[in-house]
């Protein structure tokens, strides 16, 4: 008898105000479940910059929860405007992001980096002018 | 068999309680529900922060603390002034009248938790300084703060520092020091913290990182005021000098101790929807250049403590104008290195998490419990109005799926179905009419 968990979050480019909603539920639902503490930072440092990103840099997009026995999954796609050089956005300290973004203390370069250090599994596909997609999962067992 | 299992001092009076909804709203860990029109706290989820104690305007809520006639169940008592407890007079020059009035209404000896405070500030001075702690540290001496991370934000506990509460270092010392004065085994001192909220009484009844409580009750600062301010008046305050410096006292109104332990780079936060909303910030690194967090579940620090008789804010002042009449010798100068090596100061106990949140220990049956209760909730209008008893839609539908209730009971589900009925009615009857 198998079970899981599936929910989508909206997210709208450079809605500040919604910012970080969409992680807080993600968290609260984490606790629910009774994920462990150490998976729990874990994900919770990497669904915020997830979604972050989506609120800075794209054109709009969605968080999708998955979780089931073995573990948890997140997957971030947005509809543009996609990263030109994947190898240079992971770098610690690059970013693009704009002044407004920075005013607000985003952008140190470190969102990309830190879901790759805090995800057992990364994935990221992007193509220019279509959109990014990116894929962590979190081993629960 | 509730006060076995898990003593709160936060307690609901049924008989005061009407059954309004303005308590519900205001728990920060959702521990209360209206039932059968009376509120009841869940004791799993209840951390003592005495948020409802403050809105609740019919008085319902109460904490439990000792009784001042407690003192006499010892051959001798010792006061543990907490020092919020001077930010309660007006016009108060100097400490030592509050401490000689002590002393008048039937203790032995007063020893300042002040003291303690400074203890403790060197303590975590050091611990700022020994390699391999996550950043930031997290002040452990908000017992609400410390239950509220236990319950809301078990990630965070390897946050929290584990040097223990000045009530705690300084009832040790008191009692030690008494007794080596005196003669006297240390079951014969009964050592009572004046406490400005019901967390500490608490606190000492399930302790925070340690077996057992070196403190024997608290009495509230509420009820003390009173026969305290007579004898405040009369004293000249020139028999009993405080030991307590301009540091230990700021402890008592918020950012004093966060000021005391890292003034260059620490962040001090008051009122416990503040503080939970910095603390999602540290969850979510956010704030990891910070070293030292220090959050307060009352507005203004422990002078905001429900059981504390001035405003908090009346309080703060007074609390700052004293303080600087005191030495400002910094504690870590202050307070000596043979003092640190003397008492145990660090927890003995680790914190552990508080799993009440968890749907279920089991990872599939949380799982199905979760989307029955999305189930629930999409049917739900999303009101949260609290009609049903419990805080929001969202708990509502936790609430039926943990079975604390048995069916779905929303006035606003029950109004439309009545709407349905009430057209089927009209039909039926207009269709007989028809015949």
């Amino acid at each position: 008898m198998g079970a899981f968990i599936h929910a989508e979050y909206p997210v709208d480019s450079r809605d500040y105000t919604r910012a970080g909603e969409a992680s807080a539920d993600i968290k609260r639902k984490l606790k629910q479940l009774g994920v462990s503490s150490m998976v729990l930072r874990r994900v919770a440092v990497a669904t915020y910059e997830v979604e972050l990103n989506l609120v800075i840099h794209s054109m709009g997009g969605k968080l999708i929860l998955d979780v089931d026995e073995k573990g948890v999954s997140l997957t971030s796609v947005d509809v543009g405007p996609g990263i030109p050089n994947i190898e240079m956005a992971m770098r610690e300290g690059y970013s693009t992001a704009d002044d407004e973004a920075r005013a607000m203390g985003f952008g140190a370069g470190m969102g990309l980096p830190n879901m790759k250090r805090n995800a057992d599994d990364f994935e990221i596909e992007s193509e220019p002018g279509k959109g990014t997609r990116i894929c962590m999962r979190f081993s629960l067992v | 068999m509730d006060n076995l299992k898990r003593y709160h001092s936060v307690r609901l009076d049924k008989s005061r309680c009407k059954g309004c909804t303005n308590c519900l709203k205001h728990c920060p860990t959702e521990a209360i529900r209206v039932r059968n029109g009376r509120a009841h706290i869940i004791d799993e989820r209840c951390i003592d922060c005495g948020e409802c104690i403050r809105i609740c305007d019919y008085h319902a809520k109460v904490a439990i603390t000792d009784d001042i006639s407690a003192i006499r169940g010892f051959p001798h008592a010792i006061a543990l002034p907490a020092p919020s407890l001077y930010g309660q007079f007006k016009n108060l020059r100097s400490i030592g009248p509050v401490l000689e009035a002590l002393k008048k209404i039937g203790f032995e000896e007063v020893f300042e938790v002040a003291r303690g405070a400074d203890i403790v500030s060197r303590a975590i001075h050091e611990k700022l300084r020994t390699p391999g702690l996550p950043r930031p540290l997290i002040s452990s001496a908000c017992p609400a703060v410390v239950r509220l991370i236990q319950v809301r934000f078990p990630d965070l506990l390897p946050h929290v520092v584990d040097v223990r509460q000045p009530m705690e270092v300084a009832a040790m010392i008191a009692r030690q020091e008494f007794c080596k004065k005196h003669d006297c085994p240390p079951e014969d001192v009964g050592v009572f913290f004046i406490t400005p909220c019901p967390a500490k009484m608490t606190a000492i009844r399930h302790p925070i990182g340690q077996e057992k409580s070196a403190v024997d009750g608290a009495i509230s600062m509420m009820e003390i005021y009173g026969l305290l301010l007579p004898h405040i008046s009369a004293s000249s305050g020139k028999e009993t000098q405080s030991d307590a410096t301009y540091y230990g006292i700021r402890w008592a109104a918020g950012s004093g101790e966060a000021s005391a332990v890292c003034p260059e780079n620490s962040l001090a936060v008051d009122g416990i929807q503040n503080v939970i909303r910095v603390l999602e910030e540290i969850e979510n690194n956010r704030l990891n250049d910070l070293q030292f967090f220090e959050g307060s579940a009352c507005l203004c620090g422990c002078v905001g403590g429900p059981l504390a008789f001035e405003n908090n804010y009346v309080a703060k002042r007074a609390i700052r104008k004293l303080s600087n009449t005191l030495s400002k010798v910094h504690p870590v100068d202050d307070v000596p290195a043979s003092m640190m090596a003397k008492y145990p100061l660090y927890f003995d106990h680790p914190l552990e998490p508080n799993s009440v949140m968890k749907l279920d220990d089991n990872l599939v049956i949380a799982m199905q419990k979760m989307e029955r209760m999305n189930e629930i909730l999409n049917e739900l209008p999303g009101y949260d109005c609290g009609s049903c008893g419990s805080p929001t839609c969202q708990t509502f539908a936790e609430d039926i799926v943990r079975g604390y209730f048995g069916e779905m009971d929303c006035i606003h589900k029950l109004r439309d179905q009545l709407k349905v009925m009430a057209q089927q009615m009209v039909e039926l009857a207009q269709t007989k009419r028809d015949d």
